[in-house]
């Protein structure tokens, strides 16, 4: 009996411990020591949130850089991946109407120099990158829609890529956010 | 393979090790009642918490007061758990009006939580409130990887005891952790997350107005906090459906790399807190040489199916490069090959890539490590497991040499090993068998969602994930129904308790016993020669117990795609 009752004070004083005051205390320092990243790295246009830098959204027009595939058509209040197995043909039905989308969208793109990260499903359904090659391959699409020519987009890729953590950690990318931003800034909306 | 993502995946494993160790040490000084440097801070928190829970720190406890003690309090933490998924929308902080769970769902999820699993029949962003998310989940990432650490320590105190009953005292060893260890390294991490990029707010999901003048509803909430206890308690359990693989969760090539390394310095320290206990450094050296290797055989291994990408596509669509379905740009294939080998190795169950995409037999090294669940394996738990492997190898190594088994200088009887039995075939039993009846119902199979071979993988994985307490999934099987929701929370509670129990049992037995001295005639565990007696022992155990589901199943498929067979 007697551990019993210890039982049910150690539940209780260390939910309240774990479960309410550890969370606050890094709430608050973390809202203060970083208040942009603590409350999702939200960005603005004109005055209103235009989305995160971390979360890709849905990007068809062709004057924009479109962020990879999601198999949750990018909803960031239900994240996932495709989970399609290496042998469904489900899978090869998908990555085959990616890569149809890639080649409509940028006639001429040999099928070659496509990166397997542009028509294969990311795994959260909100993979903010590209690679950037992809990018590369976006660009004369872009600067017919938009008029901005092709050495001044990729002259933007450039400034915004981001290479390997120490040299080591992850693959060179670009974030696709910030280059959809600066074409709007860009264009003067 | 690059060289750069090669150098990658060894360079984290280094870290891993590098931070361990040294980390061990301390470990070892504050459960062996050494004096440190910060005792004079530490001491007044821990006098408040003792008389709070009413612990009189001076007492020790024989195996079966420690072992009910710790049953007591995880079972009334999961009966918390379960409420407060039950009544989550009628409790305060829930912002995004979120519903209560199903008793099904709620009975595995609390069962999942308890036991260290955290496998997720739920997605995160959709099924909890803020309240659930922060004193259901993160309070119980904290709890269920301090009863695992504690576990492996009173057991260690069994073996250096010489004639003596007393194992510690479960309260002081479970608020010391929590106090010395975990508090501390979570609200570090947890801040340098935020830095990072990882939300932590209570403002409910943000509605944006997007580019192209579409609207998107961005969930978000305390994720810093929890994702900080994810790692260092190689819980597993993400705040998102997505887990490590959503931006919000894991934002950068450096935040993997620092949650990689998060997962994995308790565990792999304890090998070096074991060494110390019994006084053996080279007993400490000779694991982490055989484990590592094990480990990076196994990184390796995947990264190279990975990269070699999906060669059915490759013939039918003319795309060349890397499998990166179900994968993340920023991470790249070698961040998630390491992720998926240290996910598994440490069973934290964590998941920066989606494992179900993986090609065959990149999915096969996953699934092979929670078989052993001894690759270091999660806190405490994996420590347990490797001296329980390590008893087995002196039993039959003592038995074809004609000595009498003796392990750290406590005999070893019929007692233990028929109890280290029990404790090691528990294990594949309650992974074949519900994967069987599962494979022959109508209620286990509808659930699947790839065809063909995968789709028994995907089974198998849920199982042997439920039952390594590891929680990473084949994500593709729809977990969420009452069989699964049940088999598995059974699964997991099975697995996590029962090996507990024996192990105690065990650390009861040897408690009692005399220490020899070693002598000319004492097998001896600390050479490179039984280290890998060692490892091929757990090889063959787990080779013979699993390799026909693993034929029908990853090896299978992978013969499957180099023939070019799609179902």
């Amino acid at each position: 009996m007697v551990n019993f009752w210890r039982s049910l004070r150690f539940t209780i004083a260390f939910a309240i411990l774990l479960g309410i005051i550890y969370p606050l205390v890094v709430t608050g320092i973390g809202n203060l020591l970083f208040p942009f990243q603590a409350k999702g790295s939200i960005v603005s246009l004109q005055g209103r949130p235009a989305g995160s830098l971390l979360i890709a959204q849905s990007i068809t027009a062709p004057g924009l850089f479109h962020p990879r595939p999601s198999a949750v058509n990018y909803a960031a209040n239900g994240s996932g991946g495709s989970n399609l197995g290496p042998t469904n043909p489900a899978l090869v039905a998908e990555v085959k109407k990616n890569l149809q989308t890639v080649e409509q969208q940028n006639p001429g793109t040999p099928v070659g120099s496509i990166p397997t990260s542009m028509v294969e499903s990311s795994a959260s359904g909100l993979d903010p990158d590209i690679t950037v090659q992809d990018a590369l391959i976006q660009v004369p699409r872009i600067a017919k829609a938009t008029g901005i020519s092709r050495t001044d987009l990729t002259s933007l890729i450039n400034q915004y890529k981001q290479g390997r953590a120490l040299g080591i950690w992850g693959d060179p990318m670009v974030n696709v956010m910030q280059l959809n931003l600066a074409i709007e800034k860009r264009l003067g909306k | 393979m690059t060289f750069a993502g090669s150098i990658g995946i060894l360079a984290v494993i280094a870290l891993i090790l590098l931070i361990g160790i040294p980390l061990g040490g301390y470990l070892y000084r504050v459960f062996s009642g050494q004096k440190g440097k910060f005792d004079g801070m530490f001491r007044p928190i821990e006098g408040f918490l003792y008389r709070v829970v009413g612990v009189d720190p001076s007492v020790q406890m024989d195996w079966k007061a420690y072992l009910r003690a710790l049953m007591l309090v995880n079972f009334m933490m999961m009966i918390l758990a379960y409420l407060l998924f039950r009544l989550q929308h009628v409790l305060p902080l829930n912002p995004d009006g979120i519903k209560a769970m199903p008793w099904d769902l709620a009975f595995n999820t609390a069962a999942s939580f308890i036991t260290n699993t955290n496998w997720q029949n739920y997605a995160g962003e959709q099924s909890l409130s803020y309240l659930s998310q922060m004193t259901a989940i993160t309070y119980l990432q904290f709890t269920s990887g301090a009863t695992g650490f504690v576990a492996a320590i009173a057991f260690l105190r069994s073996v250096t005891v010489n004639r003596s009953e007393s194992i510690g005292n479960f309260w002081v060893d479970f608020i010391k952790i929590h106090t010395r260890v975990l508090i501390p390294l979570a609200v570090v991490f947890a801040l340098v997350l935020v830095g990072l990029g990882v939300p932590e707010t209570l403002l409910g999901a943000q509605t944006v107005h997007t580019l192209q003048g579409g609207t998107q509803i961005i969930s978000r909430g305390p994720v810093a906090s929890l994702e900080a206890i994810k790692q260092l308690g190689t819980n597993g359990g993400g705040y998102f459906n997505a887990n490590s693989a959503h931006p919000f969760e894991d934002p950068s090539a450096w935040t993997t790399v620092l949650e990689m390394i998060a997962m994995g310095i308790i565990s792999c320290g304890l090998v070096w807190t074991f060494g110390k206990f019994i006084g053996n450094r080279k007993q400490a050296v000779v694991l982490y040489v055989f484990l590592t290797a094990v480990l990076v055989i196994g990184a390796f291994v995947i990264y190279a199916s990975e990269t070699a990408g999906n060669p059915i596509l490759q013939h039918t669509l003319g795309i060349h490069g890397p499998n990166m379905e179900g994968k993340e740009v920023r991470f790249g294939p070698a961040m998630s090959s390491a992720f998926a080998a240290i996910t598994t190795a440490f069973t934290t169950g964590a998941v920066n890539s989606m494992h179900d995409s993986f090609m065959p037999m990149g999915g096969f090294i996953p699934l092979l490590f929670m078989m052993f669940n001894l690759v270091f394996g999660g806190k405490g738990v994996g420590l347990l497991n490797i001296l329980m492997f390590l008893m087995i190898t002196v039993f039959l190594s003592g038995l074809m040499v004609g000595r009498t088994p003796e392990i750290f200088g406590k005999k070893i009887e019929a007692r233990e090993i028929k109890l280290a039995t029990i404790a090691m075939l528990v294990h594949p039993f309650i992974i074949l068998v519900p994967t069987a009846i599962a494979l022959v119902t109508k209620a286990g199979t509808s659930s699947i969602l790839n065809p063909g071979l995968h789709g028994l993988s995907e089974v198998l994985y849920a199982y042997t994930s439920g039952a390594a307490n590891n929680g990473s999934a084949f994500a593709g099987l729809n977990g969420n129904t009452v069989f699964y929701n049940i088999s598995l929370g059974l699964v997991m509670l099975l697995g996590r308790y029962v090996s507990l129990i024996a192990m105690f049992a065990i650390a009861g037995s040897l408690s009692k016993k005399a220490i020899i001295p070693p002598s000319a005639g004492t097998l001896r565990t600390d050479t490179f020669a039984f280290g890998g007696v060692f490892v091929a022992v757990f090889v063959i155990v787990g080779a013979l117990t699993f390799f026909p589901a693993l034929a029908i199943g990853p090896i299978g498929e992978q013969l499957q795609m180099w023939a070019g067979i799609v179902h």
